[in-house]
């Protein structure tokens, strides 16, 4: 199977990021060309992180030097194996193993890594001049999403430390947030990132079936189809368009095609808050709901989402496709934290 | 703590609670007194495999089973007895 795109890209320093052991040698010398690299990768929306043996504070002192520290999310700059580090940052920024590449200039790194996450793409760092050429740091659109992405995950490194250290409830801590959540048709433009969602998004997804920007239009242009795309606000910033519905209409239902929500905002409740919302709507359309629903291995959340949400699995074909119903009786209202703009 | 209060904990300390005065008595249902989001629920479901070490399967995904203090631990009860 084709592999996925590269989401995060995790560098080593010392001999890799610039030329020599910054314990060793002070003024080590970056490698400019890098940091053109790293400034195009991150304006396609590739997000960079650090594995590197290193003393903490000295390295980052050298990456302000060099301009670079604002690109790195999440840097494991420790004595701990690099495996260890890779796996601490794919759980802080909630990305799948496998959508992150690895690059270091020293082979025993490379074969440790590759040892504990096979699914790693690693890559030795001489080999670099074709980095910004490889196939998995090419998506196929570039968004205005994409393009802000490590601001939005900077946002959202600022929210989880806010949270970690509020003391109250979490309903509270919710509320003080502001978040302003807007529900609207997809327009044209909106087409090139519900594409992407359809690509990117592997947790909160329905189906994980991709739907390129012609089958979006023609959903888009379509009496028989809604198209439903969101975006949510708080008071760090924008979290961008980060979650779609396809629905189908006809006579006696609304039939959920596809339904995603973006990882990133997965701790804010805005993925059940517009499950609810469609709840709603089809039921004052006088329609019961039904979701086309196909397990993956990484989609049971969005299966406890639906099961919560009172759906009944009516039918399951060989292949684990299954389809589930609502009758709408009950539906959980909208938290009092969210605010819901119908665009 | 008893399977009860140990349940009872953990809605308090993970969900996001919407009635100020909720006391979360065994049969109140919870999804009345709090908003229980995508991530709360797939908590719920870990902690109580983790917790009381049992499975839970697809078909043991029914509200029935997860909507109150009690009906949780009813549910638990019966997966251990299996």
């Amino acid at each position: 199977m084709k592999k996925p795109e590269v989401k995060c890209i995790v560098w080593d320093l010392d001999d890799t990021l610039w030329e020599g052991i910054l314990l060793e040698v002070e003024d080590v010398k970056l490698n400019t060309e890098l940091k053109e690299i790293i400034h195009t990768l991150d304006s396609r929306g590739i997000l960079h992180s650090i594995a590197s043996k290193n003393d903490y504070d000295t390295a980052l002192t050298k990456l302000r030097d060099f301009g670079l520290e604002k690109y790195f999310l999440y840097p494991e700059i420790n004595w701990n194996a690099k495996s260890e580090s890779i796996s601490n940052i794919q759980k802080n920024l909630n990305i799948a193993m496998e959508s992150i590449m690895f690059i270091d200039d020293n082979p025993f790194e490379r074969d440790e890594v590759r040892h504990t996450h096979p699914e790693v793409e690693c890559i030795d760092a001489v080999k670099l001049n074709h980095l910004l050429k490889h196939p998995r740091l090419n998506p196929r659109f570039i968004t205005k999403d994409s393009q802000s992405r490590r601001l939005m995950y900077l946002q959202d490194m600022e929210r989880k430390k806010n949270e970690v250290e509020y003391q109250g409830p979490k309903a509270e801590f919710l509320a003080l947030l502001n978040m302003r959540f807007s529900i609207g048709n997809a327009l044209e433009e909106d087409l090139k990132r519900a594409e992407e969602l359809t690509i990117r998004t592997h947790q909160l997804n329905t189906t994980g079936k991709t739907y390129d920007y012609e089958d979006l239009k023609n959903f888009v242009n379509s009496k028989k189809h809604k198209l439903l795309i969101s975006d949510l606000k708080d008071k760090y910033g924008s979290h961008g368009k980060i979650g779609l519905a396809l629905i189908e209409i006809s006579k006696n239902f609304w039939h959920l095609k596809l339904f995603l929500m973006s990882c990133r905002v997965m701790s804010y409740g805005v993925g059940t808050a517009f499950l609810s919302y469609i709840m709603h709507e089809a039921k004052k359309e006088g329609k019961r709901l039904r979701v086309d629903f196909k397990p993956t291995d990484r989609n049971r959340m969005m299966y406890v989402t639906f099961k919560f949400a009172n759906f009944k699995e009516i039918m399951a074909d060989e292949s684990g496709q299954m389809l589930l119903e609502n009758e709408l009786s009950s539906i959980q209202n909208i938290p009092p934290y969210i605010e819901l703009i119908i665009q | 703590m008893n399977p009860i209060d140990k349940i009872r904990f953990f809605i308090k300390e993970n969900m996001a609670i919407i009635n100020d005065d909720a006391i979360l008595n065994d049969t109140d249902n919870i999804f009345e007194q709090g908003f229980v989001d995508s991530m709360f629920a797939m908590q719920l479901v870990n902690f109580v495999e983790s917790e009381f070490d049992i499975k839970v399967e697809n078909e043991d995904l029914d509200i029935n089973n997860f909507n109150s203090v009690r009906n949780i631990s009813l549910f638990i009860e019966r997966k251990q007895h299996i």
